[in-house]
């Protein structure tokens, strides 16, 4: 059966040779639904809900959580149903969304020491800097240094907290709401919130501090 | 088949030292450390198996288990309230002791 699966994927007519890594995705993609593991309507689906989303999801989700304590009391108690609040529907399986507050007393940063899990069904795919082998090795033991190379220098009394997300849970941090900013919609709100912030490597911005465009 | 926790938030637990041949996810850093369990977080198939075409089954509780930098690594910079917090199966913990 494999042999008919042959061209049933996209790719360029042009000769060019895929990767040996697009190769054995394929392969591998194969044999799962040759062995009923999953259809091929599954993993597209998961590649569409991958795609459709962006750091700016995140900041929208995080904007609302910022304007109503309520909305983030549950977003970070049960970060699947507050999302469905807003519309966001995520996947009811594994691996499980887990939100955590930054604050003046503690922040959080996310790393995934063993590969490169991250909160993907919301900020869409990691940046590359994320997945390297020295973000990776260097978050877990010298957090403050990362943090200082991305422009933050945290308070010795700021308690750090690195979450190393090894197993069926994905974690997004929403950053710490910048002074002064209580009066701003949630559409301005958005756009202080970048997708560092939500890995925890940095603070949101203040409104001073947006790249204009 | 619901069988209860081992282990509730306020534990104290040591993570088993192993390599087992195969896949597994629980860092080799962190292993032989001590930590406080700070949240169950639910149960999930064992990946251990699933990874290598089993069912997973039974499901492992999992739980968030806190370290403090500076009993993970012997020269942390940083200030003695640092900590680390790694996601671990429950059959690779082992208990120190039990919060009372």
């Amino acid at each position: 059966m494999s042999g008919s699966q042959e061209g049933q994927h996209d790719h360029p007519e042009s000769g060019e040779e895929l990767s040996i890594y697009a190769r054995r995705a394929q392969a591998i993609e194969a044999l799962l639904v040759e062995k009923n593991v999953c259809t091929p309507a599954e993993v597209q689906g998961m590649m569409d809900v991958v795609e459709s989303r962006s750091p700016a999801d995140g900041a929208k989700v995080v904007a609302h959580a910022w304007a109503d304590p309520e909305f983030k009391a549950r977003l970070l108690a049960e970060p699947r149903s507050a999302l469905a609040e807003m519309g966001y529907s995520l996947p009811d399986t594994t691996p499980r969304l887990a939100v955590v507050e930054n604050t003046a007393q503690v922040h959080h940063m996310v790393v995934c020491t063993l590969c490169s899990c991250y909160p993907r069904t919301l900020l869409g795919r990691p940046p590359d800097w994320y997945k390297s082998f020295s973000y990776r090795s260097r978050a877990v033991v010298d957090p403050r240094g990362i943090m200082r190379e991305f422009g933050l220098e945290l308070d010795e009394s700021v308690e750090v907290r690195v979450l190393d997300s090894t197993a069926d849970l994905r974690y997004l941090v929403v950053p710490r709401q910048p002074a002064g900013t209580e009066h701003l919609p949630e559409t301005e709100l958005a756009k202080l919130i970048s997708r560092d912030s939500m890995i925890g490597v940095c603070n949101a911005r203040t409104p001073q501090t947006v790249p204009a465009g | 088949m619901a069988q209860s926790n081992k282990y509730r938030p306020g534990d104290q637990v040591r993570v088993r030292v192993d390599s087992p041949s195969g896949h597994y996810r629980t860092p080799t850093y962190i292993q032989g450390k001590t930590g406080l369990v700070v949240a169950s977080c639910g149960r999930f198939r064992n990946p251990e198996s699933l990874a290598h075409g089993g069912s997973g089954l039974p499901e492992q509780p999992l739980y968030r288990v806190e370290f403090t930098q500076r009993s993970v690594w012997d020269r942390y910079q940083g200030p003695s309230g640092d900590k680390i917090l790694v996601d671990i199966y429950e059959h690779w913990l082992d208990p120190v002791a039990f919060r009372r």
